[in-house]
């Protein structure tokens, strides 16, 4: 029982942190590297936990996300909405994969999630974005490994399921 | 394997459920971008969310503020001391230049009021921190640590100690969101000011510049010319630095020249920021003038009534400076 809360507020750690860090505002140069965190965390909990993630509270985290830091209230939504969806349906087979294929899994589906947004903000009548916007999507698979292991990490030490 | 599958997680195909919720969210989603690009739900909602969203801002920006803190607890102190030696400096100059000017603008006022233009040159500004916060609109957005409780209102202009930085654009009760002049929504009227040409700066793409796509080719531009705000519009008082040009080319469609400029502020290195309070006029443009024609009685005669008009049109000689009222009224 106290595991099982535990275990909870880790999930819910983690998924705030990734929020709060989506804030936290890098230099300007580093501007373009910096991934969008409350996806990453998503899949990790998505491929990981047996039946956590669901589309609603996807759908929920990108509504707040919206309201800390959207530029329309229902564009990350949609977007974690569909991020989590495909991270669901091919779950089985995502998990078994070796590291370097899951981190490009990744890659694709973060390179989907900046189409899925390109198309929102240019239909919005918003201007496109310059080509540094592209980067982000390979940091954060490069990073996926790391946060992989991390996360595993804590689970192991917390033993949490 | 020996693990068993469940049905949550099926290998292959996925089932019919939960691409039905799927499409359930997706749509909802939508349903809300459309509502909120009609009504600006968003900042409604954040307004009303603002006990909640306020704190986190001010969380996510205590990274910024503690680097900002840690180079300056561990700075050098010679490089302290040099910088302060040229803030003073610095302060020096520009109060040397203020009471030089102080006479001019003494002088201004006299002959404004001489000219009967209630326009002034003093400035009422309000002193406002910038929170470090990433709003996701890629580079074109800066929060303020002021609000609708300090008496912000969309629309001011914001200005640093070197050119104008863009204005107020959305209002929570303790903070702020500035749309800055590169945003590439975002248009401000300037002039050039060697030439005095008039014209518009938009954001550009990038985020870095400005655009001026519409000059005429005939006109007088050059490298190195200083944009000034021009006051048209009313929402920028006239006369702040906006930015410098940096290249001037012909339009692809070869019938306007494109100049880039530089901002003049510092947009991305700015801490504090001045928010104007007093806006040249407070509602587009100014109110118009009565009308101030021949009197009514003189207007040409309508079809209606021809003959009140025929008997009246021959006294008055004091309207010989309007050919067209005799010549319309004769018809």
């Amino acid at each position: 029982m106290n595991r099982q809360r535990l275990g909870s507020w880790l999930f819910f750690g983690t998924l705030v942190s990734a929020l709060l860090l989506m804030l936290v505002p890098l230099p300007l140069v580093l501007e373009p590297f910096k991934p969008y965190w409350p996806a990453l965390c998503l899949l990790y909990w998505s491929l990981e936990s047996e039946n956590r993630v669901t589309l609603g509270l996807a759908f929920s985290m990108g509504i707040g996300a919206d309201l800390l830091n959207g530029v329309m209230l229902g564009e990350q939504a949609l977007r974690l909405c569909a991020l989590v969806f495909i991270a669901l349906r091919f779950r089985s087979r995502l998990r078994f994969f070796p590291m370097w294929q899951q981190s490009l899994a990744v890659l694709v589906l973060l390179l989907n999630d900046r189409f899925l947004l390109l198309i929102v903000r240019v239909v919005a009548g918003g201007a496109l974005p310059p080509g540094s916007w592209w980067i982000s999507p390979f940091v954060g698979a490069a990073l996926w490994p790391f946060l992989f292991l991390l996360f595993d990490d804590l689970r192991a030490r917390l033993r949490i399921q | 394997m020996a693990r068993t599958r469940d049905e949550s997680s099926p290998l292959f195909a996925g089932n019919a459920a939960g691409t039905l919720r799927l499409i359930v969210y997706l749509g909802l989603a939508m349903v809300l971008m459309v509502l909120d690009q009609r009504n600006g739900w968003l900042w409604r909602l954040r307004f009303s969310a603002a006990a909640v969203v306020e704190p986190v801002y001010r969380l996510a920006g205590l990274p910024a503020v503690g680097i900002h803190m840690l180079s300056t607890a561990f700075g050098d102190r010679r490089q302290l001391t040099e910088q302060n030696q040229r803030l003073r400096e610095d302060l020096l100059l520009a109060n040397a230049r203020l009471n030089q000017m102080a006479a001019v603008a003494e002088q201004n006022q006299r002959l404004k009021q001489l000219l009967d233009t209630r326009r002034s040159l003093k400035l009422k500004v309000q002193l406002a921190r910038v929170i470090g916060v990433d709003l996701g609109a890629y580079r074109y957005r800066l929060t303020l640590n002021v609000g609708a409780r300090d008496g912000v209102k969309p629309g001011q202009p914001v200005i640093d100690a070197h050119g104008v930085m863009g204005q107020v654009r959305e209002v929570l009760p303790t903070t702020s969101v500035v749309m800055l002049l590169t945003d590439p929504a975002h248009a401000i009227p300037v002039v050039i000011a060697r030439s005095g040409l008039r014209t518009v700066a938009y954001g550009s793409r990038d985020g870095v510049q400005l655009t001026l796509p519409d000059i005429p080719l005939a006109a007088d531009v050059r490298v190195g010319d200083q944009l000034l705000t021009s006051g048209v519009g009313g929402r920028f008082p006239p006369g702040f630095p906006v930015g410098e040009i940096r290249t001037v080319a012909t339009a692809a469609s070869g019938m306007f020249m494109v100049a880039q400029a530089r901002p003049a502020a510092d947009l991305d290195r700015s801490d504090e920021v001045l928010l104007l309070h007093d806006q040249a006029e407070p509602d587009g443009p100014p109110t118009l003038l009565p009308s101030m024609g021949p009197p009514g009685d003189l207007a040409p005669a309508g079809p209606n009534k021809p003959a009140a008009h025929a008997g009246r049109t021959v006294a008055p000689a004091a309207a010989p400076a309007h050919p067209a009222t005799p010549g319309g009224a004769a018809r």
